[in-house]
C-alpha cells in the first residue's frame, strides 16, 4: 500500500508533516476497529451480565467462569488464538474482524461487570415497588431499571472504551493497518522510527486527553436520578 | 493578686471569620484566664464550633487578634490563610488540645498506640516514657484493661475517653472539648462526663467545653457564655446564666433546651 | 499428547513472564507511591511534574511506549537490553496508573483525621507516614491487585520486542507445529493459572494487612 510514497526526511518536521496523511489514514482505522470492537462488548457483555443473573446455578456460574477466563487472559494470546484457530475450522474472518471480535470479547469481561453493578446498584426497593404495582419484568427493565442505570453506567463505559482505543495498536500483529502498523512500516522503509512512533503517541495522547475531557462533560450532564420520564 | 490582674490566657480582640461570604464571627471579643473553665452554650450554627476550632489551627480568621500566653496566633511576615508559619503554628498547637465530637481517634492503631504515638513522634519521649505516661492517663479514664485493643473494638464512650487520654498525653495547657458527648447513645454519656468532671478539678488546666448537657455545664464550669449569631450575648457565672437569664435570648434558648 | 512435549519450553516461557512481572510490578509500585504521594504532598511544581507522568503514560498506548523505548530510543543514542526495556516500559505503566490508586486512597482518608493529627502536633511528614498512609494503603490493595493482573496480561507485548516469553514460545512453537489449537489453548490456561496465583497471593497480602481488628471491615474486591 505505501509502494511509491518517498518521505522527505531532511528536518523532523518535513519528515513529520510528509507521513501525516498515511498515519490519518491509519487512525480511522483503529477508530473504527475500536467502535467494532467496542460494539461487541456492549452487547455480549450485556449477555454475560443477563446469564450470570439466571436462576439457575449451572448457567451462572458456567458464565462466571468464562467471564474470568476472559478477563485474566491477554488480549494478545486470545488475538492469536482467534487468527490462527478459526480458520482451521473453517471460519476464516478478514483480520479487521478478527482484531474487533478479539477487542470485543476481552472487553465483554469488563462491560458485563459494569452492567451487574449497574443492575445491583437499583436498589431492592425499587423493585419491590415495581412488583407491587403489578409491572411485568419486560415493563420493569425497560421503565424502571434502564433507566435508572444508564446515567450510572455511561462514565465507567465510557473509561473501557478509551483504554480500548489505547489498546487496538496490538491489532497491528495481525496484520490489521492501523496506525501501528503503518508507523513501523515507514520506519522499517526509512530506519527512521522516532518521529513516526513519536506522532503516534502524540495522537494517542491527544485522543485520550479529549475522550476523558467528553466523559469529565458528560458526567457532569448526566442526570443523577436517572433518565427523567414524563 | 486579685482575679483581674492576671493576664488573660487566650485573648480573642475583634477577630472576624468568614466562610466566603458568610461572615461567622464579627469583630469577636472574648478571654479566658489561667485555669479557667469556660463552658459555650448556643443555637445550632451559632458559631461555638469555629471558636474551638480557629484556637486549634484547625481554622484561620480573617481580621483581629488573636494571642495565646501572650503569643500572637498570626505572624507580622506571615503568609497562606494563616498568616503564620508551620513552624509557628506548631509551638502554638504545643499549648492546645482537642477533644472532637466524632473522637477521630486512629482507626489503625491500638489504643496504647493511640495515646502515644504523639508523645513519640512529636515530643520526642522515647516510646517506653510515652507508654508509661500513656498507662498513667489510661488509668485516669479507666481504660487500662483495654489497651491493646483497637478503636472498633471499643464503644463510643471508651472511644471518647481514650480520646481524652491521647489529648491529655501531650500535656496541654488548654483543652478544648466540641460536643464530646453528642455522638453518644445516652447510656454512654455519664461516663465521659464523669472523666471530664474528674479534669475539671485540676487547677492549672484551661477548658472550653461546647456541650449541650446544661447541668453538666452548671456543675463544672467556672463561667457560661451564651452565643447567638457569632457573639456572646451574654456570659456570667452559671448560677446567674442558668437561674436569671437577662437577654431574651438567652431565655428562649434556655427554655428550649431544658424544655 | 503431542502438546506434552509444549509444557518445558512454554514453562520456561512463563518463568520468564514471571519475572518481568514481578519486576515490573515492584519498580512501578514504587514509581506509583513516589508519584502518588507527590500529586497530593508535593508543591505546585512537583505535583504538575507527577501529573504530566501520569498523564503521559496513560495517555499513550503501551505497545507504542513499547517500540518507541525499543525502535526510536537507541536511534538518539539510548538502548537497553530487550529484557530492561520490558521491565522499563512495564514499570512506568504501573507507576502511571498506580499513582492514580495512590492518590485517590490519601485523598479518600478523612478530614477529621488529618484534623485529630493536627491537634495533636504532628508535622506533615509524619501525619503522613503514621496516619494517612497505613490507612490508605489498605483501601489500595485491592486496586493493586487489579493492576498486578493487568500487568501480567500486558506482559505479553514484550515478545514482540523479542524477549522469549510465554506468549514468544507459543508463537515459535505454532510456527513449528502449526498446532495452533493446542498451543494458545495451552498458553490461555498458563496466563490463566498465573493470574489465579497472583489474585491469591494479593488476597493474603490484604488478609495479612487487616489482620487483626483495626480494620474489620470485609475485604472487597
Ligand atoms: N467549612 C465551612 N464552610 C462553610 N461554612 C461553614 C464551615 N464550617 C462552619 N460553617 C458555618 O459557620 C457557621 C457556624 O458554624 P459552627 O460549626 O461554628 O456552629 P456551632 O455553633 O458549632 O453549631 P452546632 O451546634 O451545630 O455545632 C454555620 O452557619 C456553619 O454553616
Ligand atoms: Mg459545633
Amino acid at each position: 500500500m505505501m509502494y511509491g510514497y518517498t518521505w522527505d526526511t531532511a528536518t523532523p518536521l518535513a519528515y513529520a508533516w510528509s507521513i501525516l496523511p498515511i498515519i490519518l489514514i491509519g487512525l480511522t482505522v483503529t477508530l473504527k476497529a475500536a467502535a467494532a470492537g467496542f460494539a461487541i462488548a456492549l452487547v455480549l457483555g450485556l449477555v454475560f451480565a443477563m446469564l450470570r443473573r439466571s436462576r439457575f446455578r449451572s448457567v451462572s456460574w458456567t458464565t462466571a467462569c468464562v467471564v474470568e477466563f476472559l478477563r485474566d487472559t491477554p488480549l494478545l494470546v486470545q488475538l492469536f488464538f482467534l487468527y490462527y484457530v478459526l480458520p482451521e475450522y473453517g471460519l476464516t474472518l478478514p483480520a479487521f474482524l478478527t482484531g474487533a471480535l478479539a477487542l470485543g470479547l476481552q472487553y465483554s469481561a469488563y462491560t458485563s461487570e459494569v452492567y451487574r453493578g449497574g443492575i445491583e446498584a437499583v436498589p431492592r426497593g425499587q423493585w419491590e415497588a415495581a412488583t407491587a404495582l403489578n409491572l411485568t419484568r419486560m415493563q420493569t427493565y425497560r421503565d424502571i431499571v434502564v433507566p435508572q442505570i444508564v446515567p450510572r453506567i455511561l462514565p465507567a463505559m465510557g473509561n473501557y472504551m478509551v483504554a480500548m482505543i489505547k489498546e487496538t495498536p496490538v491489532l497491528s500483529v495481525i496484520t490489521v493497518l492501523d496506525m501501528m502498523a503503518l508507523a513501523n512500516m515507514i520506519g522499517e522503509r526509512t530506519f527512521e522510527y522516532l518521529v513516526p512512533l513519536t506522532m503516534v503517541g502524540v495522537i494517542f495522547l491527544i485522543l485520550t486527553l479529549v475522550c476523558s475531557a467528553g466523559l469529565h462533560r458528560l458526567q457532569k450532564v448526566l442526570p443523577k436520578a436517572g433518565i427523567p420520564l414524563r | 493578686m486579685t482575679e483581674n490582674a492576671t493576664p488573660p490566657l487566650i485573648q480573642f480582640a475583634g477577630v472576624t471569620k468568614r466562610f466566603g461570604a458568610l461572615t461567622v464571627l464579627d469583630d469577636f471579643n472574648f478571654e479566658v484566664a489561667p485555669g479557667e473553665k469556660v463552658t459555650l452554650i448556643g443555637p445550632s450554627g451559632s458559631g461555638k464550633s469555629t471558636v474551638l476550632r480557629i484556637l486549634m489551627t484547625l481554622e484561620p480568621f480573617q481580621e483581629g487578634r488573636l494571642t495565646l500566653a501572650g503569643m500572637d496566633y498570626q505572624e507580622p511576615a506571615g503568609t497562606g490563610p494563616f498568616k503564620a508559619s508551620e513552624r509557628h503554628l506548631r509551638d502554638i498547637r504545643s499549648h492546645v488540645g482537642m477533644v472532637f465530637q466524632s473522637f477521630n481517634l486512629f482507626p489503625h492503631m491500638s489504643v496504647m498506640r493511640n495515646v502515644a504515638e504523639a508523645p513519640v513522634r512529636v515530643l520526642g519521649l522515647s516510646r517506653a516514657e510515652a507508654e508509661a505516661r500513656a498507662l498513667d492517663l489510661l488509668a485516669l479514664v479507666g481504660l487500662v484493661d483495654k489497651k491493646d485493643h483497637f478503636p472498633s473494638q471499643l464503644s463510643g464512650g471508651q472511644q471518647q475517653r481514650v480520646a481524652i487520654a491521647r489529648a491529655l498525653a501531650m500535656r496541654p495547657r488548654v483543652l478544648l472539648f466540641d460536643e464530646p458527648t453528642s455522638a453518644l447513645d445516652p447510656q454512654l454519656v455519664g461516663e465521659v462526663l464523669a472523666v471530664i468532671r474528674d479534669l475539671a478539678h485540676e487547677h492549672d488546666l484551661t477548658m472550653l467545653l461546647v456541650t449541650h448537657e446544661m447541668r453538666f455545664a452548671r456543675e463544672v464550669s467556672d463561667r457560661v457564655c451564651f452565643f447567638d449569631k457569632g457573639r456572646i450575648c451574654e456570659q456570667g457565672s452559671p448560677e446567674a446564666i442558668f437561674t436569671a437569664p437577662s437577654h431574651p435570648r438567652t431565655c428562649e434558648f434556655l427554655a428550649s433546651v431544658l424544655g | 499428547m503431542q502438546w506434552v512435549s509444549y509444557l518445558p519450553s512454554l514453562a520456561q516461557g512463563a518463568l520468564v513472564t514471571a519475572w518481568i512481572t514481578l519486576a515490573a510490578i515492584a519498580v512501578g509500585a514504587v514509581l506509583a507511591f513516589v508519584a502518588g504521594i507527590a500529586r497530593v504532598e508535593g508543591g505546585r511544581a512537583v505535583s504538575t511534574l507527577a501529573l504530566c507522568y501520569t498523564e503521559l503514560f496513560r495517555g499513550t498506548s503501551l505497545l507504542v511506549q513499547l517500540f518507541w523505548f525499543y525502535y526510536a530510543l537507541p536511534l538518539i543514542g539510548i538502548s537497553f537490553e530487550p529484557v530492561a526495556t520490558g521491565i522499563l516500559v512495564l514499570a512506568l505503566h504501573v507507576g502511571a496508573y498506580g499513582s492514580e490508586i495512590v492518590r485517590g486512597a490519601l485523598a479518600s482518608v478523612s478530614v477529621q483525621q488529618f484534623e485529630a493529627a493536627r491537634a495533636l502536633n504532628f508535622g506533615r511528614m509524619h501525619t503522613l507516614i503514621h496516619v494517612t498512609l497505613p490507612q490508605a494503603i489498605i483501601e489500595m490493595l485491592p486496586a493493586f491487585g487489579n493492576l498486578a493482573i493487568e500487568t501480567l496480561k500486558l506482559s505479553s507485548l514484550v515478545s514482540l520486542i523479542s524477549i522469549a516469553d510465554l506468549t514468544f514460545r507459543a508463537q515459535s512453537i505454532r510456527n513449528l507445529t502449526l498446532d495452533s489449537a493446542g498451543v494458545y489453548s495451552l498458553t490461555l490456561v498458563g496466563y490463566f493459572a498465573m493470574s489465579l496465583v497472583l489474585m491469591l497471593v494479593m488476597r493474603l497480602i490484604e488478609r495479612w494487612a487487616r489482620r487483626g481488628a483495626a480494620f474489620p471491615r470485609a475485604a472487597h474486591s
